[in-house]
């Protein structure tokens, strides 16, 4: 992490490692759209309902895990002051927002098929509802003051106490009755999910974690250029405080 | 270098007061928190629950009557069962022995339900490999 701590050796480096992220986000979701629209089968009791897990699990897993980043970006900036923890869990918030979304629209667009209503307010749903939120709040947190650093500042705790949340997503499941199932996949006992159907599950995480990278680097790289323009800026107008 | 440590030790500490500060409401949130009680529950309860109710299990083999209105049907955990009558349109995945939350009011032990819910488990996998599994008796849902 040290080594990244310098911007201008992580601006060399993700634009080294951009391009290979776009392929593999290109090759795998490709590869995983084929193998979740066309090879997989229909499920035993779903049928073609099924389909809609490709795209709705990875999301969810997505939108836990970029959460997660988003966490640990703050630790680091309000703990160690590390320069790019701010721009990192600034720049990945918006993206995990989208994932949050897609993962509660794709439910409700599974479940008024599967259990026969859009929405119920079981721990799991709603859990995931106040994900959303957090992401939300957070993005209007962080942009609501005029000195980006105190806007992160106050970001960064926001995100930090929000992280109690991403346990109770993970375990409501086991911890209450809820409507939605447990996890498949975390489950020893076959069967629980055919590898016909894991096949395409996997390559659609890999693909959608691929494009989280490609779009984490891309939004890191301009948040850079903005701070560098701004500090660029108070030199040449001969003053420290930011502008207004 | 002291500062850091400080800073690390606030953010932990905090962490670990709002962790208990949440396990503690979630702990007397207990009975709000669930989406559906199983039918043995309600049987160790002292009194019957009033108002509006939620409850879920299987759908008891041999209980499913589809023909009248209402629809009547058995929800059973194995251990107890609820008796359970239904004014509407049951979601495909309804059958004997599928997952189902029945919510409405409970009169005299009888679920009259306004709403009926199909839950999915989580095993996911092609009809051929269900078939099979159950022919060869490894595996005994779905239906």
């Amino acid at each position: 992490m040290h080594a990244l701590a310098n911007p201008t050796r992580f601006m060399r480096l993700a634009g080294t490692i951009l391009p290979w992220t776009i392929a593999a986000a290109a090759v795998c979701l490709a590869a995983g759209l084929w193998q979740a629209l066309v090879v997989s089968p229909p499920d035993y009791q779903q049928g073609e309902t099924v389909r809609i897990m490709y795209v709705h699990v990875p999301s969810a897993w997505l939108a836990m895990f970029i959460y997660m980043v988003v966490a640990a970006g703050s630790a680091s900036f309000l703990i160690w002051k590390h320069p790019l923890a701010d721009v990192a869990a600034q720049a990945a918030a918006p993206i995990g927002a989208a994932f949050t979304a897609m993962a509660l629209a794709t439910g409700a667009i599974w479940g008024q098929p599967t259990w026969g209503t859009w929405w119920v307010w079981d721990a799991r749903l709603t859990s995931v509802l106040v994900l959303l939120f957090l992401y939300l709040g957070y993005i209007a947190l962080v942009n609501a003051f005029d000195d980006p650093e105190r806007g992160a500042r106050a970001g960064a705790v926001l995100a930090l106490a929000g992280v109690i949340n991403i346990p109770i997503i993970k375990f409501s499941v086991d911890w209450w009755n809820t409507l939605h199932q447990p996890a498949s996949l975390t489950r020893l006992d076959a069967p629980a999910i055919h590898s016909s159907m894991l096949v395409p599950l996997l390559l659609m995480a890999a693909g959608l974690f691929m494009y989280f990278l490609a779009v984490l680097i891309i939004r890191m790289q301009s948040a850079m250029l903005v701070r560098r323009s701004r500090a660029l800026g108070r030199v040449a107008c001969g003053t420290a405080g930011p502008q207004a | 270098m002291k500062a850091k440590h400080r800073r690390l030790t606030f953010v932990g500490v905090g962490l670990l007061l709002l962790a208990g500060a949440a396990g503690l409401v979630l702990v007397a949130l207990e009975d709000t928190v669930v989406f559906f009680f199983a039918p043995s529950d309600l049987q160790a309860q002292e009194r019957a629950p009033e108002g509006r109710i939620r409850i879920g299990g299987l759908i008891e083999q041999g209980s499913l009557e589809r023909g009248g209105t209402p629809i009547r049907f058995r929800i059973t955990d194995l251990k107890a069962t609820v008796q359970v009558s239904y004014r509407g349109l049951l979601p495909d995945l309804i059958r004997e022995g599928q997952g189902v939350v029945a919510s409405g009011l409970l009169v005299d032990g009888l679920l009259e339900a306004d709403e009926v819910l199909a839950k999915h488990d989580e095993n996911y996998m092609p009809k051929e490999v269900a078939d099979a599994l159950r022919r060869a008796g490894t595996w005994q849902g779905g239906s």
